[in-house]
Formats: C-alpha cells, structure tokens, sequence
C-alpha cells in the first residue's frame, strides 16, 4: 500500500458561479447539505474511507466558511503528523493574482504541495456531487490497467436544462476514453464526468508546467483532451447513487432525494460513514403538538409545529402550530408559531415571525438568504 | 513537574452501580447511556471544562474497558490539553505492592503522587454517578470566601426523603457542626451531592492518616469527613439549587430520562452557554417516515421511525419499524424494533433485536397486579424472538425464544 500512495486534491470553488446565492458567502465546498453536512464532507470521508489520509483542499476564495468547517481536519481524522489536511488558498505571486481560471491553473498554486508528498497518484475531486464513493475500486482498476490518467463517469439521462457545465466522455468497450466533449449539446443517455480523476503524479506535474509555459489554464481542454490517444486514458464508471448540484432547484430536489429510504442507504452505508464537523447538539424534541412525516431532522432541534417532507438541519426551532410542507431549513433557523410555509428554502439564522406564510412551487423553491428576518 | 494549576478535579468512577443489573454487567456506571447521546460521566466532565478545569483524573476500577475507550483522549471534552488534560487512573501496582481502591478515599491516596504533580491549592471530588448542571467555579469561590477546608456541596431534599441521603446540619452561615449518614430521623433536609472541595494540603494530611487507620473504610462520608469535623476543620455546606438526580437504580434512571421531556424540570441540555459535551456517532440526521407519529420524545441522530413512538428517549440508530409502539421508555443505541412490536415502560439496552410482535413491559394503569409492576430492562444485545413477551419489572439478560 506504501508505494501505491494517492494524494487527494479537492477543488473547494468550482463550481460557485452554478449556485448562486448559496454560495454568495461560501465556497461550493462549504454548502450546507442534508441536515448536517457540507457538500465537501461526501468526497473527503470518501477519500478517508479510501485510506487517502494526505489531503488539500483548494481554495480561491470565499472561504472563510470552508476554513471554519473542515478546521485541522479532525472529524475526518485528518489531523496528523504525516500527511492529513492542508488548506491550499490561493498563491498570489508574480505573474498572477492568484484568482485562477480553472483547474491546470489552480494547481500551478498546490504544485509545491504536490511535489513536496511522496505519493505515486494524485486524485482530483470536485465538490459538486453528492455521492458516497469507495475509491478504491477506481484506484485497483487504474493501477491494475496500468493507465495514466482515469476518469469517473456515471451514466445518466442528461436533460437540456442541466447541460450547463457538464463534460461527457466517450469510451470503448475497453474503457479507453475516445472522446471527451465540454459542454456538449447532447442529450439523452449520457457517460457523464464526474470530476473525478486518478492520474500518475510525475505527468500531472508535467502537465502543470506546460500549462504555464503556454498560458493553459483548464486541465480537461488543454490537458487531457489533447491527450487523447496519446496517453492511457481510461473511463470508470460508478453505478451508485450521486446528485450533481448544478443550481438552486438540483440542491432542493437533491433533499427531496434523500427522503427516500433506497437514496439514505446508498448516502450513508454503516460501512462508510459520512463524517462532518461535530456541533454536540442535543437529540431532537418533539412537543405533545408535534406532526411529522416524510422527513430528515438532525439534532438540536425543537419541533412543535407540523413537519411533512422537509429537510431541517441542526437546531431549528419550529413553534406550535406552524406548518412546514417541502421546506428545507438550514442551521438555526426559527420558524415562530403558526407560520405556514411550503417549498422554502430558508439559508442558516433566518427568523420567520409573525405566523407569515410563504409558498413556493416545486420548480421554483422560494430562498431566502442567510441571516434575514421575514 | 507538571505547571501548577490553581485546581484539579479527580472523578470517582469506579463504581460498579450493582442496582442496574443487568445494564452494568459489562460496563461501570458512568458510562450507562443516558438522554439520547450521553453517558453520565458527560455531566460531571462537561461541568469541570465549563468551570474551566483543565485537568481531570478519572478514578476507574471496575469493568473500566468501555469507560477507557469513551473518554479516549478527552477530545470531545476539549480535554486534550498539551499541560493537563483528562487522565484515566486504574489501581496500578507500586513497589510497596498493589492494591485496588478500597474505597473512595483510599482511590485518591493511592493516586496522591498523580494531585502533586499539579501542585494544586484546592482539589475538587466529583462521582460519575449523577446527572446535573453546576458551576464549579462558584463553589470554588464560595470555599475561598469562607476559608473553609472543606466544602460540600448540598441539595435540600424534600424532608420525607432526608434518611435516603447523607445530611448535613449546618448554622445558618453555612459552617456544618454534624453529618449523619442516612439518619433516621433527620434534622434538616440539606443532603450531601457527593461533591467536595477540599484545600490540598488538609486533605493530603487526612487521606496519609486515614490509610494508617486499619479500622477505616477509607471512605470520605465515613471516615474523612467526620475525621475532620471531629478536630474542628473548617467545613462548609454550599447550598445548589438546580437539578441534580442521582441515577443508581433502574428507577432513578427511567425518571431520570423521562425527566427530559418535562418541561418543568431545570434541566436544560439545549442551553448554548452550559453545553454537555459527548462523543458523538457519526450517523446522519434521522428520518420519521409517512404514517409514523412521534410526540413528545427525543430522538437522536441515525435513527429510522416508522411506528408510534410517545414520552420516549431513543438514542443514536434505532429502528422502529412500522406499526411498532414505544410508550414511556429509553431505547439505547443501535436497537431495532420490528413490526407490531409493543414496549411500554421499558429499558432498552444497546444493540438489541426486539422481533415482530413481541410485547415488553405494560402500563402501571393496565397492570393486574400493583405492587408487583415495574420498569422491564432489556439488556444488552439481546434478541427477543417473535412473539414473546416481557412483563413489567422483569430483567432479561439472554436471549428469548420466539413463540408461535
């Protein structure tokens, strides 16, 4: 195992500029998911899962958040001696102000780090998909074909409204990659990207600094697309449940996924735990008034009201006859007596007084920002 | 040397809490699940790092393994400390031999060397065994403002329950002049919380001349204490007014859990400023499916609710399948309880299977006979086959055969 050392890279911001308003204050890395977690937690516990304990996050910007919530690493039980968590934020130097314009260019910043660790692999991961992976299934094959470079796809049934910022792959029945398309304008059954890549590290450094020399900044352009045939590129596919978040109503229908019993046992197996960072709440209190159904409650909160099919996160308040339908709540919000709401998204510390009553619609969930009163 | 600290608290852990049965047979008391996440040790060392006590030694003797494993590092009680820090303390052996701990006292004589590393002025004793809230550090300044050499915490306990309790008669500034250890009839209600704080160096010198004692049973109710109010010390009761419940039998654990869903009861473990730190699974939020219905109950973490669950405390990853009651009882982690299943007024133990249809416990108002009910404790990782029933204050510890 020693010699077969996997570096993982993480790419906190991303995709920012997909989600808009959640991640006006935060990094994509750093969104709040599922009662409990931030959408980072699903590929870094897939990493230590997968016995990848040297990790680097990085960042670009926003990411105050993403600093508060991964912190040295301990709920992933990154906080080591050897190796563990590193946050990377961005390298200002000469020639750059250190705000990147994709990731060949990114990692121009991380390249001491990389080249500092001892590992023979570097896995590259975004944070945008929701999925719990077990790596090491990816990372026998590639060692196993002998390849350069893999990448992770899923097949999925691409809608035209989804089709912003994805990257396709075409592979043989060999899994040698063909072709890869950005942005294609496609439809139908799809071998989508997942941004998951294994690859040798020595290339990965060479291709780095050829990015310099010739102003590249997007590994899959100008990296990996010109590559193809000239390198062993290899596709894995992986065929249990994920969620690309590509947008304010993908996140909603994300939570409305997890309510369902098959998505949870696929999401948080006993075997690969999930870990996020640890707040200590109290279990949740339901009140002699309570109603709930359909739903995923974290702990910490107090539900007096009417619960149906929502998401809430920790310690949200939910009074005496309110009635929540389709709602997804994040962190300490409180919802005061008698509010009625339905398919609302309030973001962390949002305050709805006064028994108002907001209703969305499925297409399109009402949000309302962090901090706010209504 | 270690740095000197101001104080220190040594936390009496050993104790094997034979009134729960079943539920410590493989594990001492302060570790027994209690509120849906914690075990009761996470009261007392929650209060030392909120009173800012940086240093903690927890006194261990009995089935110490999972005790050990819970506190670990101190971690999750901020008590991984670089000078200090939390220190589990078995008897160890010495070149005069070795002994385990013969009593409370004689735990922390043996562990006199571990107090003077820290060089300490006051030392504080705590026991695992009880569930409240306390500030330390205004009892610690209540002790520095009466000089005293001793300060013991007190509860006023309802009269009628006073010979439960070891009571302290005190003037009214507090100065204790008797201490009756369970008396008959008491003089007042004021009943020690087991919490002392004593100055250092008198009780170094009571603990040296306890152990010389062959006669002692090296306890602090009854024989440090009265040693000292017998030559004059100064010792002090520090009135605490708050929760405090003791939770050394299968009873006083129930109310105690069921304690927590009563709103008139001062316990508040959702206040921010006071937290109660436990180490916590790592289990996603819990779902309530369609058709479930759960009223005034906590429910932890990774738990899965189909059925009816009423006045009830589940804690981390229970199941409770679809048409399955729980009603007035503490299900512990891990548990599954399948279709049609019916526990009231029950303790469920870890890691347990109660299959389809089996019935555990009854109400008090359904029972035929009264004085025979009482709460039925299911122990740990035990299966009840399909069907079967428990009665009321029965205590299973092996697994049950299904009936047809």
């Amino acid at each position: 195992m020693r010699e077969n050392r996997v570096l993982g890279i993480i790419f906190s911001n991303m995709h920012d500029t997909m989600l808009g308003e959640l991640t006006e204050n935060r990094t994509t890395g750093s969104v709040p998911y599922g009662g409990r977690y931030r959408l980072i937690d699903f590929v870094l516990s897939s990493m230590v899962n997968s016995d990848i304990t040297d990790v680097g996050i990085v960042t670009k910007q926003n990411y105050q958040s993403l600093m508060d919530h991964v912190g040295a690493g301990r709920a992933w039980d990154l906080s080591r001696k050897r190796g563990g968590l590193v946050i990377l934020p961005p390298f200002a130097s000469r020639g750059g102000s250190g705000i990147y314009r994709g990731r060949l260019e990114a990692l121009r910043g991380a390249m001491g780090f990389i080249k500092h660790s001892n590992a023979k692999y570097v896995l590259l991961c975004d944070c945008d998909i929701i999925a719990n992976i077990d790596l090491r299934g990816m990372i026998n094959e590639h060692i196993k074909n002998g390849a350069q470079v893999t990448m992770m796809v899923k097949n999925a049934q691409v809608q035209p409204e989804n089709l912003r910022n994805i990257t396709t792959v075409i592979y043989d029945s060999e899994h040698n990659v063909t072709d890869i398309l950005v942005r294609p304008d496609v439809k139908g059954s799809q071998n989508v990207y997942m941004n998951v890549m294994l690859v040798e590290k020595t290339l990965l450094e060479r291709m780095v600094s050829e990015g310099i020399s010739h102003d590249h900044y997007s590994l899959i352009r100008h990296a990996i697309q010109p590559s193809i045939g000239k390198l062993s590129l290899k596709a894995y596919e992986f065929t249990g449940y994920s969620h690309r978040v590509s947008g304010l109503r993908s996140y909603f229908d994300a939570h409305m996924e997890l309510l369902s019993t098959e998505v949870r046992s696929q999401l948080f197996p006993r075997d690969l735990p999930v870990f996020t960072k640890v707040r200590d709440e109290v279990p949740v209190k339901y009140g002699l008034s309570a109603k709930v159904s359909n739903s995923l409650i974290a702990d910490g909160c107090i539900i007096d009201g009417t619960v149906e099919n929502c998401v809430i996160f920790r310690s949200v308040r939910v009074g005496k006859g309110a009635v929540l339908n389709n709602c997804i709540l994040m962190q300490d919000t409180m919802v005061s007596d008698n509010t009625h709401l339905e398919y609302v998204i309030t973001d962390k510390n949002v305050l709805v007084k006064n028994a108002r009553t907001l209703i969305g619609c499925d297409t399109y969930p009402i949000y309302i920002a962090k901090g706010n009163t209504v | 040397m270690s740095c000197k600290k101001e104080w220190i608290a040594m936390l009496l852990a050993g104790g094997q809490g034979s009134r729960l049965y079943t539920l410590t047979k493989n594990l001492a008391k302060p570790a027994v699940p209690f509120g849906g996440k914690y075990r009761i040790i996470d009261f007392p060392l929650s209060n030392c790092v909120n009173s800012g006590i940086d240093t903690v030694g927890v006194l261990t003797q009995y089935q110490p393994l999972v005790l050990n494993e819970y506190i670990g590092n101190g971690q999750p009680w901020d008590l991984d400390r670089t000078n200090g820090g939390v220190f589990v303390l078995p008897p160890y052996q010495k070149s005069s031999g070795s002994d385990w701990y013969t009593g409370t006292a004689n735990a922390i004589y043996q562990n006199i060397n571990f107090i003077e590393r820290y060089d300490p002025e006051y030392v504080l004793i705590l026991s695992g065994d009880h569930v409240y809230k306390m500030d330390y550090e205004k009892m610690l300044g209540y002790h520095k403002e009466k000089q005293a050499d001793c300060t013991i915490a007190v509860l006023q306990v309802p009269m009628e329950e006073a010979s439960r309790f070891g009571i302290m008669n005190a003037y009214p500034d507090g100065t204790i002049y008797e201490f009756e250890e369970k008396p008959p009839k008491p003089k007042s209600n004021l009943a020690s919380m087991g919490i002392y704080i004593f100055s250092w160096k008198k009780m170094k010198q009571y603990l040296e001349d306890d152990a010389k004692n062959p006669n002692s049973h090296n306890d602090f109710g009854k024989d440090i204490l009265p040693a000292m109010l017998g030559d004059g010390q100064k010792m002090v009761a520090y009135p605490f007014e708050g929760y405090w419940k003791d939770v050394g039998t299968i009873d006083s654990l129930w109310e105690a859990n069921m304690d927590l869903l009563d709103p008139k009861v001062p316990l508040d473990l959702y206040d921010d400023s006071w937290k109660i730190y436990a180490r916590n699974p790592v289990m996603p939020p819990h779902f309530i499916a369609q058709g479930a219905v759960v009223q005034n109950s906590m429910v932890t973490e990774g738990c899965s609710i189909a059925g009816l669950v009423d006045f009830s405390i589940l804690f981390s990853g229970v199941t409770v399948e679809e048409g399955a009651t729980v009603r007035d009882s503490i299900v512990m982690p891990g548990t599954v309880i399948r279709k049609n299943a019916v526990i009231e007024y029950a303790i469920i133990a870890e890691n347990c299977v109660i299959e389809e249809n089996v019935v555990i416990g009854q109400r008090p108002e359904d029972a035929e006979d009264k004085d025979s009910w009482g709460v039925a404790v299911v122990g740990n990782g035990v299966r009840i086959g399909r069907g079967a029933a428990v009665a009321p204050k029965s205590m299973v510890e092996k697994d049950v055969q299904g009936v047809q």
